[in-house]
């Protein structure tokens, strides 16, 4: 069980954010996401390109952003379950929360701060027969272990980043790896672009395009699928198919956590600490909505600031406390870091 | 002068609504549905990376060739027809006035 003061679903900027804040006032966070790797969308859909509504930073690389911002919280030693989505959440007999993922991981803490964003990130699917029977039987949609496909036949879909770059890892892994793409164009990396052209001349990957698969075929497990190539239809045998679309967010579990739902966002109390109508859980950022809202990154980090003070407030009632200046109090870290400004000089001139 | 044009935009039940667009506030297809709360989702904010607002001209308008990011969008998204298009890569002009799409399935 993971003990923490507040468990923040999505590790977009919103909640990565929250961290620092709820660093300064010492309490600690840990964060959920259903990716294996932090900063959300930033990361997921657009890490190369710039943002320019950040306040202080005329431009910037979403990638960059959530680089900078982890940097910025690892003084507060956020902990991280990534790769699994928040699933249920319960209330112990002391009052806290209890959350589990898909994978059985369990987090406890008297505070939730949901800021999952559009929702979990779900394969797009692509609309084949039988696609659902070979989920996990020779169809895969996420690439988790590679090794899984040490000396197997592997078909790809997709013409991203993604597709490229998992065509070149399993190149050296995979007894034969085929790419199948609706165009001759791909979409990614100049860099991975070129790889997959040379790993092709090099006859170490095979390329079908233009192309679709358009049927799955096998008894238990998947045994080969049908492409339609140029008006041209043929079969191969494989074992695996990997479609790699891109992702798509859905709100996802969280949706059936008694939360008041409007359009597609969770509903709070207006912009008082964004509390939902579940006292102790908040929601911050894209996913939840009141009168006014608008969705964008500087506004997330607004209501994360205002959700950690009234954090405090209900895990510490009690406790005095008052909004502190960084500049003036500097930051302590949970790491014994300590950050501050430099004391001023003080010295007569004779 | 007046700078609007009116749209029209069938949804997914086959219900038609009549927009009347700015075309002097930079807005593309993709925000007029969303000012008009038409279920158009726009979830990477128009950088055509998601095709969650993908539709089908529907009238003879002759729109601007599709770019590089668009064609690619549209090569990996799914119920994609000869007339599909993302509603983020069209921008309001009074080239539009009159403009029927429909909104591809989700």
């Amino acid at each position: 069980m993971v003990k923490t003061d507040i468990i923040i679903i999505g590790a977009g900027p919103t909640g990565l954010f929250a961290v620092f804040e709820a660093g300064l006032l010492k309490l600690k966070c840990h964060l959920i996401d259903s990716l294996p790797i932090p900063g959300g969308q930033c990361s997921e859909i657009y890490p190369k390109k710039p943002i320019y509504d950040i306040p202080s930073q005329p431009e910037i690389l979403a990638g960059d952003l959530v680089d900078n911002l982890m940097k910025q919280i690892s003084p507060f030693q956020p902990g991280f379950t990534l790769g699994e989505c928040a699933q249920t959440i319960e209330k112990n007999s002391s009052g806290d929360f209890i959350v589990t993922t898909d994978k059985g991981t369990k987090h406890q803490a008297p505070i939730v701060a949901i800021a999952g964003g559009l929702g979990t990130f779900e394969p797009r699917k692509p609309n084949l027969v039988d696609l659902e029977k070979f989920e996990n039987h020779g169809v895969d949609y996420m690439i988790k272990d590679p090794e899984k496909y040490r000396n197997k036949k592997v078909i790809i879909a997709g013409g991203g980043d993604s597709a490229l770059d998992w065509t070149i890892f399993l190149a050296n892994i995979a007894k034969e790896v085929t790419l199948i793409h609706r165009r001759d164009e791909f979409r990614g990396a100049l860099d991975s672009v070129e790889k997959v052209q040379k790993l092709k001349d090099d006859n170490k990957v095979k390329l079908i395009t233009p192309a679709e698969v358009t049927e799955l075929h096998g008894q238990d497990f998947l045994e080969s699928i049908v492409v339609s190539n140029e008006g041209k239809i043929k079969t191969i045998t494989t074992d695996y198919f990997i479609p790699l679309f891109g992702l798509t967010p859905k709100l996802g579990p969280i949706a059936d956590w008694g939360l008041e739902i409007e359009k597609n966002a969770i509903k709070v109390n207006n912009s008082l600490d964004y509390q939902t109508n579940i006292p102790g859980i908040y929601a911050i950022g894209d996913v939840n909505t009141y009168a006014g809202k608008l969705k964008l990154i500087l506004c997330g980090f607004h209501e994360a600031t205002l959700m950690c003070q009234s954090a405090f407030q209900r895990i510490y009632p009690d406790k005095k406390n008052i909004l502190k200046y960084t500049t003036v109090s500097g930051i302590s870290g949970f790491d014994g870091s300590r950050k501050e400004a430099k004391k001023s000089t003080i010295k007569a001139i004779k | 002068m007046n700078q609007d044009v009116t749209i029209t935009v069938i949804d997914r039940e086959g219900k038609s609504h009549e927009l009347i667009a700015p075309t002097d506030m930079a807005m593309n297809l993709m925000e007029v549905c969303k000012a008009y709360e038409l279920p158009v989702e726009g979830t990477c904010g128009g950088m055509a990376m998601c095709a969650s607002c993908q539709c089908y001209l529907v009238s003879d308008h002759d729109l601007p060739e599709k770019s590089d990011d668009e064609e690619a969008m549209l090569s990996e998204a799914f119920h994609v027809k000869e007339n599909s298009r993302l509603g983020c890569q069209i921008h309001m002009s009074k080239a539009l006035e009159g403009l029927t799409v429909e909104l591809a399935p989700e």
